[in-house]
């Protein structure tokens, strides 16, 4: 009973985190191009993050 | 070690904080040409030289590049002109889908904490179920329950508000669509629940109604990024074709104006290559005019002093300068449009698939509900079971997989036609297809290629013909450019000549050290007796005989296939044009139609479709000048190729890409596979009422059912469609 009163806290934080990543993507308009963002993981010669003012 | 922990903390460079303090503004573009990772790297590339430029973004998906500026330092036009030497070609967005954009985060929002919901409750209930057959505590259990309670209420309150909306939206207009019983049970089935929750009993659905929730917030999902995809890359066809035009005041300036600021009286300065934005009188200049956007003639016309011209029409020639006689709504374009729109009126509410289910279901399933609920009373149970079980049937006969069945198909059949290069505009347009039974199709740059090219091209000499090339580079006729196309397809790389003078309706000409070289018309370069029914071009060289060069449209190289294999599967095939008897004639012998028309205005082309219409055909128009326009939204479907005018590509249903016909024939096969495939979908959610809903009835529909059949349902689907990608189809 008590590994239970740890884990369900846990479990539901774990999902909670994984929730909040999920919506903090969506937030910062990681989703709107997947195709150019698959190209771009190709590429060899960026030097730096682009100015995100989206 | 140090050091690199001293460069990941000393924050970002010197120049990006100096950046910040300089102000900036942000331009969408729309790139036509950006197709790979490679094009999207030159583009950005393009940009971030610009001085002024501070970052560039390409989207590759939307085909759209987003450049932050300094403030001021660099217009629009600048930014295209760029990419214009890079090889590309943009042009301004015109209208923004950023509300679409919007609307589709929104939903994915939601499906995130839906999907969050329903794993951690599922989490919960598979424990409760494997300990009902155990041994699991009663205060466990109940803990659990609260539990999932806790996670349930809110991720229902917000996943379910679109569904909650559009069903009040449709009570409100006394009407019952799909979302009224998926509403119904998710509520009470959610309510109920936390009523159990609160009385300690066993019977518990939350993990039914949120997965519910969850699939069919998935299906709501694709079938709104369909809408939006195809939107903005409809709005990204009309911003390639953004109308601007110069205007000339009388002190002689001249000023850069959208379309919608002209009115009648302004003189527009057309330049060459640029198409006119008004319907005028030639003022000033001489030249050529294409015209194919309003006749659907490809052959240019003499445009002299005086001489009538309409908007949307091309100048080939010398700059013009026009006086407007009519803009914006008073154009010829502008009638065309409205005659259109009157059209797509006429042509009716089309109830989709999906809808025409939901006119059934919808009060069968409340029938049902009530009918159990009543039956449960009658035969002496209490209230409490009675509603439980009333319950269970709403939401086992919920139509998670019947709301994922259509667009689960509809996403598939999209996707495969956009790997074709098919744009499909609007879902029921695909629906609509698939009752098609008869093709009318255009000629003129549908059937054909739209260019002019060189008609049996062995007979003349490379000699001749880079020469005659070098002399053509000068131009923009058709011809002209058609031959310098020849030129290099053969490798001659012609390299155009400084001295050509150009005589408008005539041709060119040019002074060499062996004499003058001439190439025009048969009169231009001497020559007497011509018939010229075929459209010819003679050069004449320094020293030596006028030689001909004859041009044709060719069809499209797969033409006569395609309209083989649509005959042999029984569509009936028609031409409908607007160039002269004996072109028409040519070409529909060549692709081997046997009804034909030709020298048809718009208002023509309709009637014959509504005479087809009569005989109760559904017909399909394939079409692209702007005298298509209203046909192609009067035609029960429609098919438009990517180069047509921005008017046709707005009435079409699918816009096809690329030189294929063979892009109809792949639409109209996906387009009934599809259908076949949406029914055969509803099929197999019906076949899993089928089984289910007795259970319910009779009350053995415990949580663990209904959950089973949910997910299960909605997997047979999904995969269902899924096949639709990779199956082999014919017409």
């Amino acid at each position: 009973m008590t590994a239970l009163a740890w884990l369900i806290p846990v479990a539901l934080f774990l999902g909670g985190l994984g929730l909040a990543a999920f919506l903090w993507a969506l937030n910062t308009n990681q989703f709107e191009d997947l195709d150019g963002a698959a190209w771009r993981a190709l590429q060899d010669d960026e030097t730096g993050p682009p100015n995100h003012r989206s | 070690m140090a050091q690199v922990l001293t460069e990941l903390t000393a924050g970002p460079p010197a120049v990006a904080r100096d950046q910040e303090r300089i102000e900036s503004e942000t331009t969408t573009l729309v790139v036509e040409n950006m197709h790979c990772g490679g094009c999207m790297r030159k583009v950005e590339q393009a940009l971030s030289r610009e001085p002024g430029v501070i970052s560039a973004r390409a989207n590759l998906s939307a085909r759209r590049v987003t450049v932050i500026s300094e403030k001021g330092r660099r217009t629009a036009d600048d930014l295209i002109e760029a990419l214009a030497k890079a090889g590309y070609k943009a042009a301004p967005l015109l209208d923004d889908a950023g509300d679409a954009g919007r609307a589709d985060k929104d939903f994915l929002r939601r499906v995130g904490v839906a999907g969050f919901a329903a794993a951690n409750i599922m989490l919960l209930s598979v424990s409760v179920w494997s300990g009902q057959a155990g041994d699991m505590e009663q205060s466990v259990q109940t803990l659990f329950h609260w539990l999932s309670a806790l996670i349930a209420l809110p991720a229902v309150a917000y996943a379910g508000q679109p569904f909650f909306r559009s069903a009040v939206e449709a009570l409100k207009a006394r009407n019952l669509n799909m979302d009224v019983p998926i509403s119904l049970a998710i509520l009470l089935a959610t309510g109920m629940s936390l009523f159990q929750t609160m009385r300690g009993s066993e019977h518990v659905y939350f993990d039914a109604s949120v997965s519910l929730l969850f699939f069919l917030l998935i299906g709501r999902y694709l079938d709104q990024r369909m809408r939006t995809r195809a939107a903005g890359a409809a709005a990204n066809l009309l911003g390639l074709r953004s109308m601007m035009a110069t205007v000339v005041h009388a002190d002689g300036s001249t000023e850069r104006l959208p379309a919608r600021l002209l009115s009648p009286g302004m003189r527009i300065l057309v330049a060459t290559g640029e198409r006119i934005g008004v319907d005028g009188r030639i003022v000033d200049g001489a030249g050529a005019i294409d015209e194919s956007l309003i006749t659907g003639e490809a052959e240019p016309v003499t445009a002299e002093p005086g001489r009538q011209v309409f908007a949307g029409t091309l100048n080939m020639g010398q700059p013009l300068v026009i006086e407007a006689t009519a803009t914006n709504e008073g154009t010829l374009l502008a009638e065309i449009g409205r005659l259109m729109t009157a059209a797509e009126q006429g042509r009716g509410r089309y109830v989709r698939l999906a809808d025409r289910a939901a006119r059934l279901y919808a009060p069968a399933v409340h029938l049902l509900g009530l009918t159990t609920f009543i039956g449960w009373m009658l035969l002496g149970h209490e209230w409490e079971p009675a509603l439980t079980a009333a319950i269970a049937v709403l939401i086992i006969t919920c139509p998670c997989a019947l709301a994922l069945a259509v667009p689960a198909v509809q996403v598939a059949a999209t996707s495969r036609l956009f790997g074709q290069g098919v744009l499909v505009k609007a879902p029921d347009g695909l629906e609509r297809l698939a009752e098609i039974d008869t093709i009318v199709f255009d000629k003129t740059g549908t059937l054909t290629m739209g260019e002019p090219r060189l008609v049996d091209p062995q007979s003349c000499r490379d000699e001749i013909l880079s020469r005659a090339a070098a002399l053509a580079a000068a131009s923009r006729h058709p011809y002209a450019r058609a031959v310098v196309k020849e030129a290099r397809a053969r490798g001659l790389d012609p390299v155009a000549a400084t001295n050509v003078r150009e005589v408008a309706g005539a041709g060119l000409a040019r002074e060499t050290e062996r004499g003058e070289e001439r190439l025009g018309s048969a009169l231009w370069c001497g020559v007497s007796g011509e018939t010229g029914d075929l459209a010819t071009l003679w050069f004449k060289p320094a020293e030596g005989d006028p030689v001909a060069l004859r041009f044709e449209d060719h069809l499209r190289p797969d033409a006569a296939k395609v309209i083989g294999s649509l005959r042999k599967a029984g569509y009936r095939v028609e031409l409908l044009s607007g160039d002269r008897q004996a072109a028409v004639e040519v070409a529909a012998r060549e692709a081997g139609i046997e009804h034909w028309h030709a020298r048809q205005n718009p208002a023509q082309k309709i009637a014959r479709l509504e005479a087809l219409k009569a005989e109760g055909r559904k017909v399909l128009m394939v079409g692209d000048g702007l005298n298509d326009a209203p046909a192609l939204a009067a035609a029960h479907a429609s098919i438009s190729p990517s180069t047509a005018a921005d008017v046709s590509q707005t009435a079409a249903d699918l816009v096809f890409q690329g030189e294929r016909l063979g892009a109809v024939a792949e639409a109209l096969a996906v387009a009934k596979a599809a259908h076949r495939m949406a029914l055969q979908n509803f099929g197999l959610s019906l076949g899993y009422n089928a089984i289910f809903v007795p259970l319910a009835v009779i009350g053995y529909a415990t949580p663990l059912i209904a959950a089973i059949a949910m997910s299960s349902s909605s997997i047979a689907v999904t995969a269902n469609a899924v096949r639709l990608r990779s199956k082999r189809l014919k017409v």
